[in-house]
């Protein structure tokens, strides 16, 4: 069963054409990524899905429901959580502080529960605090939680995303190129955290992503896309020995 | 300027232990708590004075330094907390009775001023509150029932537990109570699941709504709540001067209570308070220089702005 | 008055107005355009030229006297010096928070400051009293039925509409003016290109300043009064101007300015609205204007990229 399906999604700009009726599903349970040249429309794409671009035309179920033109917090809530491609962290915050903003939407604590500190409310606090912790922990970084995000070295603050973006407790995550300014050790880290994000935790897995190594490795199946337009489907073998997707890299790589 | 602002920053080094400033801080409150009892009226008066500018700048704390929102136009909500609580008043209604009344006025004047805005950028923002604010003193100025251009006189004194408050003392004490509760309703907000909000939006809003934290509820609640201090701090104005006039909640009102928020720095209670402090102790002790004090102040707010935009209170570190 | 004449009264002062708009959105709307920051204290500017050209009569008006020689010798005089005072206000305020890249809202509180220091600094300096602005300029004009336009009032059209060009001009052909354009687009970009950032936002505060300070002495000659307060409001009603045209864009703020400016006339002869209500009138259609088109009538709308 598919936990997402896109249809006929387009996305315009003025006259430009980002986004050109692309349909693609994901499969509940699977690791999914999205690939293309640069340029090809695939940070576009993503933020269609998560309702920060408000498409042109089209049709986005999650879970059967149309999400099509959401805004962001409501899609959150409905259990599709994101990343971001620069890395857009609270950075005056702590880490702790970072990943509870991901407890948001699943808490409901409000004015009068934060000035008459209720019972209901101090315990909701503390479910915060664990689950966000949880997540810490997941991602290997819970002995840095009390540190400011901007001061953690660039491969944890990676971290930091993932694990605010897990503390939503998603069903879906979608990771916009993951991978970005990692060495080869830590992505070797990141492939094995997005097995266990789906094995362990359930979670279906949508990435974008440039490094072909770790998208091979990883993904059951891929969607290669560009100039906005789907132009192959399969998984990595089949993609790889496709003569579209081998033009479009060869043709496009050299201009980046 | 230098010198003064490292003074403070060594202060806080060395109150910095836990205990320490617990220690300071209940000296502190003994101090304002018995000082009526040596003090003259005109320095209680002064005092007064302050903490209901502690009030205020909290409550305007709340919507610039917690969620990050210019408001230009603050002092209307003060002054729909002192019409309505004046206006209710000379209906005969009981002046305690009249503060939730103005609390909920309030509110919904921050919910007409927010609703529509608060989606638009800062800086619009900050000229639809100016202009609010402006509005708000042309409706007083023009409508029959907040008495017109010469205002509202002759609100009646409050009475608690069979006492009157009328003496200048009994207003020091009311006030206190209310930065009091002030302080502690600020705390509380802060570190709650609403003032992490308003701090992860402030921060960056787009990652805060992929967080799945709506901004323009978030954002409004900062407006209701501000509006909502403002209402009360406004309520207890009108029966502490038993008349209110359109021009006491004019643009330079609001810019006032702005200047305390950033002299003492955006987003911190202490920040807040002290500003209020300086704002109300610096024409009293500089009395001669007269019509030249909001000169001084616009002065001082651009030299702050450009050396310490942080404030005179300093950043927490880690 | 038949109501066609009232419509033609009312269409002339709508365009007095309108310009007087017109010619101070223009400053804020440059001002944004190259630094995204809105120059609260832009309303200051305007009130400060008006001082400044009354000072200016006051001195020259006794050799060239107070008619149209005088008046235009106080104008430039004021427009020079409050172009100068821009640029200062721009260097010692603004610069040092744009060197910091500080957050938006410092540079907007900045602005605040500087308002409230022009505005007090003139109230103190004149003891907050009105001041007479006597020319010698008579009421002799052209006749429509009822309707008196007066020279004055078609001069000061004309005036408004020679500095537009002008400034057209000058944004348009001019290198200064293309340098302008091209740092409200990509500032870094065009420090690599050797173009100097600094001088030409300073530039386009002398340029908008100037435009304000006209503004101001034709306000002061036309009404004939002047007063430290007088930029508060109009720079609130500027503002809603440069917004209404589409803020950043110069042919939006001159058209913005007269659609306000008919607006607000057309405004008072509502019975409901009158003179009173008048500046709630012009406030809602600002608010009902923000949240309805916020980018204005001529204004770009811009994609955000993530």
């Amino acid at each position: 069963m598919s936990i997402l399906e896109v249809k006929k999604l387009t996305l315009r700009f003025g006259g430009l054409t980002a986004v050109s009726n692309l349909s693609f599903a994901v499969e509940e349970n699977s690791i999914m990524s999205l690939i293309g040249p640069n340029g090809a429309g695939k940070t576009s794409a993503f933020n269609c899905l998560t309702g920060f671009y408000k498409g042109s035309e089209g049709e986005i179920l999650f879970k059967g429901q149309s999400i099509f033109k959401q805004k962001p917090h409501k899609i959150t809530k409905q259990g599709m959580a994101r990343t971001f491609q620069n890395l857009r962290l609270f950075k005056d915050m702590t880490v702790l502080e970072n990943v509870m903003s991901g407890m948001h939407s699943r808490t409901s604590a409000g004015v009068f529960g934060a000035i008459l500190r209720m019972p209901s409310q101090i315990h909701e606090e503390q479910k915060i605090r664990q689950v966000s912790e949880e997540c810490l922990e997941f991602v290997g970084i819970l002995d840095k939680k009390d540190r400011l995000a901007r001061n953690l070295a660039y491969g944890d603050q990676r971290r930091v995303e993932w694990a605010r973006a897990l503390a939503t407790q998603p069903q879906l995550l979608l990771l916009d190129e993951p991978a970005a300014g990692l060495n080869q050790d830590e992505k070797e880290q990141l492939v094995s955290l997005i097995r266990r994000i789906r094995d362990d935790l359930g979670i279906t897995v949508l990435l974008i992503e440039h490094d072909m190594g770790l998208v091979m490795k990883v993904s059951e199946k891929i969607v290669v896309i560009d100039y906005g337009q789907k132009i192959a489907e399969g998984t990595a073998t089949e993609v790889k020995n496709n003569p579209k997707v081998i033009e479009a890299y060869l043709g496009k790589e050299d201009e980046e | 300027m230098g010198n003064s602002v490292g003074l403070i920053d060594r202060l806080k080094e060395n109150l910095g232990g836990k205990k320490t400033r617990g220690a300071a801080l209940a000296v502190l409150f003994a101090v304002v708590a018995i000082l009526p009892l040596f003090a003259n009226n005109y320095i209680e008066e002064v005092m007064t004075n302050t903490f209901f500018y502690i009030v205020l700048a909290l409550g305007l704390n709340i919507v610039i330094g917690y969620a990050g929102l210019v408001d230009l136009g603050y002092a209307a909500f003060f002054a729909v907390g002192a019409y309505t609580t004046g206006i209710f008043m000379k209906m005969g209604v009981d002046f305690w009775f009249t503060i939730p009344i103005s609390i909920v006025f309030c509110i919904i004047a921050g919910i007409i001023i927010g609703g529509p805005t608060l989606r638009l950028r800062s800086d619009y923002l900050a000229i639809v509150t100016l202009g609010f604010g402006e509005i708000t003193r042309i409706v007083a100025r023009n409508l029959k029932i907040t008495g017109g251009a010469s205002g509202l006189v002759g609100i009646e004194r409050p009475t608690i537990f069979g006492h009157k408050l009328y003496q200048i003392t009994d207003f020091y004490y009311t006030f206190f109570v209310l930065v009091i509760l002030a302080i502690i309703i600020a705390m509380r907000l802060h570190n709650s699941r609403l003032g992490r909000a308003w701090q992860y939006i402030r921060e960056d809003e787009d990652a805060a709504e992929a967080m799945g934290i709506d901004p323009v509820k978030t954002k409004l609640y900062a407006y209701m709540i501000g509006a909502a201090f403002g209402g009360v701090a406004g309520a207890f104005f009108a029966v502490k001067m038993t008349a209110i006039s359109p021009e006491t909640f004019a643009f330079t009102q609001s810019a006032m209570i702005l200047l305390a928020v950033i002299l003492g720095g955006m987003g911190k209670i202490p920040g807040a308070i002290l500003g209020a402090v300086f704002l109300v102790f610096f024409p009293e002790i500089f009395r001669e220089i007269g019509q030249m004090r909001m000169l001084v102040f616009g002065i001082l707010l651009v030299i702050i702005m450009v050396f310490r935009p942080q404030g005179l209170w300093p950043q927490r570190k880690s | 008055m038949s109501l066609f004449y009232i419509v033609i009264q009312q269409l002339v002062n709508g365009l007095i107005l309108g310009s007087f708009y017109s010619l101070v959105a223009l400053g804020y709307s440059m001002v944004y355009g190259i630094i995204k920051l809105l120059n609260f204290a832009h309303g200051d500017i305007y009130m400060v030229g008006a001082f400044v050209g009354f000072g200016a009569l006051g001195i020259f008006g006794s050799i060239l006297g107070v008619g149209w020689l005088g008046i235009t010798v106080a104008l430039l005089i004021s427009m020079f010096l409050v172009g100068l005072l821009g640029m200062l206000v721009h260097r010692i305020a603004y610069q040092p928070l744009l060197n910091k890249r500080a957050p938006r809202m410092s540079l907007l509180i900045t602005a605040v400051g500087v308002s409230f220091t022009l505005f007090n600094g003139v109230m103190v300096m004149t003891n907050g009293e009105y001041k007479a602005f006597s020319t010698s300029l008579g009421y002799e004009g052209i006749s429509l039925g009822p309707v008196n336009i007066t020279y004055t009032q078609i001069i000061m059209v004309v005036s408004t509409a020679i500095l537009m060009l002008v400034l057209y001009w000058f944004i348009n052909r001019t290198m200064y003016g293309k340098a302008m354009r091209a740092i409200a687009l990509d500032q870094d970009a065009c420090r690599l290109m050797g173009i100097n950032v600094t001088k030409t936002i300073s530039l386009t505060f002398f340029v908008g300043s100037a435009l304000a300070a006209a503004a101001g002495v034709m306000a002061g000659v036309y009404y004939g009064s002047i007063h430290f307060y007088m930029g508060f409001i109009i720079g609130l009603k500027a503002f809603t101007a440069a917004v209404i045209g589409g803020i950043g864009s110069i042919p939006g703020a001159m058209l913005g300015g007269l659609i306000l400016g008919l607006l607000e006339t057309a405004g008072t002869q509502l019975p409901f609205v009158g003179s009173a209500w008048k500046d709630v009138f012009t406030f809602g259609i600002l608010i009902l204007l923000l949240v309805s088109k916020p980018t204005g009538i001529l204004g770009k709308s811009e994609i955000e990229r993530m």
